[in-house]
């Protein structure tokens, strides 16, 4: 399989190929990830995340040139939203990402959803393992712009970046319960716009309120991607969370809890199409429908119709 | 190309100038006929348009240039992409482009060149029927 030989040697080509036939799920996908697997878990990953416009890509743009300079190399995984309407998407990051995109040891990935909730696409994952087996020092995850409840990145990401800036003050309220307790690392970033400092305390203020903190307590981290400040301080940051999740012995649990709920994804996925593909055999799941519309049959003696059948094989 | 396939297309501006809109509204176009458009940016080298076009798999790239350049910047761009494994790629042109220049880019690998006035279902449709 040459395919997956070019990927392990890094060859851009087929790292894009073999992200392709991910995406796509094609048939080869899962042999592919089969092969790739023991290649993998070298490559450190981050996670950056925050609401739209808040400078997630800049941030993303700064740092990595810094990575870079430090000999690493770098793989990205941009995601942006998918039209509910079209299926099509816009993927804009690569334009905010300008410093990078000639660095021969940096690699970008423009993802969309495809319909996937939770801030992240379905592929996305295996994305970061493509590029981890591919000789990646360190992949960069960037989700779509997220507003409560996406923390699909905490289950991905070895270390999370939740992004935020100034003058969006009422957000910070509304977010508290689903976001804000996932960072590793706040980032305050256009710091130099008016309200950096109340939206900083803010953010102290609800991690002191924290009735069970853990051993962590996440930095906040002023930055102004854009004036390339506070972008050491970030670095040294996600250097310090690496480093306690290391010692403390968090970062190989972390990865293991991912690996649970991935093998139990897949196999929901794979249970899923299974039922899918019956059900839809033969017109029989649309005769249901029109039952059930008809008022002729319930939604609930529906599914057992279905799912009985399944269960004796 | 499978059904389940999402078609991938890159628009890019290479070369100095500064106008997008046009780029902007084909990118649209083809976003909302379900395709997965990368939009790069202004000012794109060669160099940085076709690294881009191989790292995202794209199935067809398209070129909107509005300062003149193009009888030298799209073929280095399809030169680019023999050399680096990017053959395959559907490469298109659009922007102020003379009739008599079409001939030579064509030649030179750019199958198609939609001048102003080219509606984007005409783009769409082009992209859609050419794309392996």
């Amino acid at each position: 399989m040459t395919i997956i030989e070019g990927v392990l040697r890094g060859n851009v080509r087929d790292i894009a190929r073999l992200i392709t036939i991910v995406e796509n799920e094609l048939p080869e996908a899962t042999a592919a990830m089969q092969s790739i697997f023991s290649h993998t878990g070298t490559a450190y990953t981050i996670g950056f995340t925050g609401p739209p416009g808040a400078g997630k890509s800049t941030l993303v743009d700064k740092i990595t040139l810094q990575l870079c300079r430090q000999g690493k190399k770098i793989g990205i995984v941009a995601i942006d939203p998918s039209s509910p309407f079209s299926g099509g998407a816009l993927l804009g990051d690569r334009i905010r990402m300008r410093d990078i995109i000639t660095e021969q040891e940096v690699f970008i990935r423009s993802v969309s959803t495809r319909g996937s909730m939770g801030g992240l696409s379905r592929a996305a994952g295996d994305i970061a393992k493509i590029l981890d087996a591919a000789g990646k020092d360190v992949v960069i995850i960037e989700t779509v712009g997220v507003g409560q409840d996406e923390v699909d990145i905490f289950k991905t990401a070895d270390t999370s970046v939740l992004v935020l800036m100034p003058g969006a003050g009422d957000d910070i309220q509304s977010i508290k319960a689903g976001i804000m307790e996932i960072a590793d690392i706040f980032v305050v970033n256009k710091a130099d716009r008016e309200g950096a400092d109340g939206l900083i305390t803010s953010i102290r203020q609800m991690l002191d309120l924290n009735t069970a903190p853990g051993p962590w307590r996440p930095p906040i981290i002023k930055t102004s991607a854009t004036q390339n400040e506070g972008i050491e301080e970030l670095l040294k940051a996600v250097q310090e969370h690496r480093e306690f999740l290391t010692i403390s012995g968090s970062l190989a649990a972390r990865r293991k809890e991912r690996l649970r709920t991935e093998i139990i994804r897949l196999v929901e996925r794979r249970v899923s199409r299974l039922v899918q593909s019956q059900i839809k055999q033969n017109g029989r799941f649309e005769k249901l429908v029109e039952k059930v519309a008809a008022r002729e049959e319930d939604p609930y003696s529906c599914v057992e119709r279905i799912v009985k059948p399944l269960e004796q094989k | 190309m499978g059904k389940d396939t999402i078609v991938r297309v890159m628009v890019a501006k290479p070369g100095l100038d500064g106008h997008d809109r046009g780029a902007k509204v084909i990118a649209r176009a083809l976003r909302d006929a379900g395709m997965e458009v990368i939009y790069t940016g202004l000012r794109q080298t060669p160099e940085q348009i076709v690294t881009a076009a191989l790292q995202e798999d794209v199935d067809a790239l398209l070129l909107s240039i509005l300062s003149g350049a193009h009888n030298h910047l799209f073929p280095r761009i399809t030169q680019l992409l023999r050399e680096k494994g990017g053959e395959n790629i559907l490469v298109m042109g659009g922007g102020v482009i003379p009739q008599d220049d079409i001939p030579g880019l064509k030649q030179a690998g750019i199958r198609e060149v939609f001048g102003p006035g080219t509606s984007t279902e005409v783009i769409v449709n082009f992209v859609k029927e050419n794309v392996t």
